[in-house]
């Protein structure tokens, strides 16, 4: 009886804290959703915003904040896959890699702000590269690599051994073995990793803040400044120049990251099939 | 039970001579005091309790356990007279000239064919038609081409276990090895496919040698030529080679009295 009891109350509380949990998510997005719903149109996607209260659309920023994160992409890419190689398959494992390992996971950590803060004496002032979607991107880069390194060292990893076995037994290399069975394997993962990690970087606002500057523009050049999405939200939203922008700001970020998630499960799903 | 109607002669070469080989993990002894000799274009069968160390003593052929941190092999093991253990032997070449299969199919995640073009293609061969043909020369000899002829592109992951046991030895042949070692090749898959690996095994003997770690003792009478039985008589001791015979003498006339009671133990 008193088992019974027991059971019944432990399932009603974790009852109660899935429900809260759902609860919070869903009074967030929808709080935005009817917020920002009346907002959105195809006007407020692909026009500029205009005059003091930044009436109009939102166009430049979407730009600023798509450009920035293939930047940091690209910078990130190469770098973690050939340091997460080293770790997993060449590094002899010991201190010295648990060492790498800790210092990536404390660096992921950093809070953001501090990032900023070092992008922007390091590259907007020291490097002299201005306020800028190249700073930007680099100081994105710093705050994302632990991650899309450790996320690419586990889906190295993840690749069974007699797979590496068969390749080895053929008379492969350590890099032939590594270049033509291990990464091709690995792949889904790694590239699920690095689109995941692509939503953070598209709603990272502290970093991007001091980086790329806030002059509202339509980046060409790596060397453009603009003004991110998380930013034009936050500056409409805290001068109070114009809420009802603000939030169709904050739907269509929270759909582009939606897009990027969904991007990933769906990546990931149609590859584990082959 | 049928044996082999055409014996190996007694005076055939030795493909793989073993010496006063000790094995270590490390602290760990698994394997002491193992000579033997294996005889070119036959089947030799090592048959054995689990852990007695018959994948470990395969894997010093092919220098598999280099990979292995902490293992250590002491004596001789050496191919066509050359010393394996030598520091001027790569093991990379090593493992052309011996190709292993595994207990559980390991087909690489890629297309049949590219499961195939695998090892020729390591080895510099990239020209189409050479390759095609490597391919289905391969397949064919693994006994798989008829199944496998229109399907060449599809992963190799989608075949059944009996099927991708089959591509990993066309991948095997196609680099063209001396010697196929097959750690329990036959464990995990159909009887199908069971029936299909003998077959090729006595096709492919007339060109390599083959050595088997098999737990079915039937099939060690079956298919092989001879018969090397492992023990480890004590847990924690390192095992031994028991006895090692013709298969038809092994299985008939055991010499030794732990022989003995494993095959009758098993047969049963
Ligand atoms: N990688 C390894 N590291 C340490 N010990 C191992 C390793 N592989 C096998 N062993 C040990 O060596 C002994 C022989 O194993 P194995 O060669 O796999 O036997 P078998 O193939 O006859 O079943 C066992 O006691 C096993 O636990
Ligand atoms: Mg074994």
């Amino acid at each position: 009886m008193s088992k019974r009891i027991t059971n019944a109350i432990a399932l009603g509380m974790l009852w109660i804290a899935a429900l809260i949990t759902v609860a919070v998510l869903g009074t967030v997005i929808g709080y935005v959703v009817i917020n920002g719903i009346g907002e959105l149109s195809p006007r407020f996607i692909f026009t500029w915003p205009e005059g003091v209260a930044a009436e109009g659309g939102v166009w430049p920023t979407i730009v600023s904040t798509l450009y920035v994160t293939a930047l940091a992409m690209v910078i990130i890419t190469p770098i973690a896959i050939l340091a997460a190689v080293y770790l997993a398959e060449y590094a002899v494992q010991g201190r010295l890699v648990g060492t790498i390992r800790f210092a990536a996971d404390s660096l992921a950590s950093v809070p953001s702000i501090v990032m900023g803060l070092f992008g922007l004496a390091l590259f907007v002032e020291a490097a002299g590269i201005g306020f800028s979607m190249l700073s930007a991107a680099l100081a994105l880069s710093f705050l994302m690599l632990p991650i899309v390194m450790r996320t690419t060292e586990e889906a190295i990893r993840a690749v069974p051994k007699y797979i590496r076995w068969g390749s080895y037994g053929l008379g492969a290399t350590k890099w032939q073995t590594v270049s033509r069975i291990v990464l091709p394997a690995a792949m889904p993962r790694i590239i699920t990793g690095i689109i995941l990690s692509t939503g953070r970087a598209v709603g990272e606002t502290a970093v991007v803040i001091y980086t790329m500057g806030q002059a509202i523009n339509l980046p060409v050049s790596p060397l453009d400044s603009g003004r991110p999405m998380t930013v034009h939200l936050y500056l409409l939203a805290m001068e109070g120049i114009n809420l009802p922008a603000a939030y169709g700001t904050a739907l269509l970020l929270m759909i582009l990251i939606l897009g990027f998630n969904l991007g990933a499960r769906f990546f990931l799903r149609r590859n584990r099939k082959v | 039970m049928a044996l082999r109607a055409t014996p190996v002669p007694d005076n055939a070469p030795n493909k793989i001579t073993v010496k006063e080989l000790d094995f270590f993990y490390g602290d760990f002894h698994a394997l002491t005091d193992i000579t033997v000799d294996i005889k070119e274009k036959a089947v030799t069968a090592f048959i054995g309790p689990s852990g007695c160390g018959k994948s470990t003593f395969l894997r010093c052929f092919n220098r598999m356990n280099d990979l292995i941190p902490g293992a250590r092999a002491e004596g001789l093991v050496s191919l066509d007279g050359q010393d394996i253990f030598e520091t001027g032997v790569d093991p990379v070449d090593l493992r052309r000239r011996i190709g292993m299969i595994f207990q559980q199919p390991n087909p690489f995640p890629m297309s049949i064919y590219d499961n195939v073009a695998f090892g020729p293609r390591l080895q510099g061969v990239s020209k189409k038609a050479e390759l095609d043909e490597i391919v289905q020369h391969s397949l064919e000899r693994a006994n798989l081409w008829k199944e496998v002829k229109d399907i060449l592109g599809r992963g190799g992951l989608t075949l059944s276990g009996g099927q991708q046991q089959r591509l990993c030895i066309a991948r095997v042949l196609a680099v063209e090895p001396e010697v196929m070692l097959m750690d329990e090749p036959c464990s995990a898959i159909d009887p199908t496919s069971v029936q299909k690996i003998e077959d090729l095994m006595a096709e492919l003997k007339d060109r390599i040698t083959i050595i088997i770690v098999t737990h079915n003792m039937q099939q060690a009478a079956r298919v092989s030529d001879f018969t090397a039985f492992f023990l480890q008589e004590v847990a924690g001791d390192p095992a031994i080679l028991v006895e090692y015979d013709r298969t038809s003498n092994l299985f008939t006339s055991p010499k030794d009295r732990r022989t003995e009671d494993y095959i009758t133990g098993r047969f049963g």
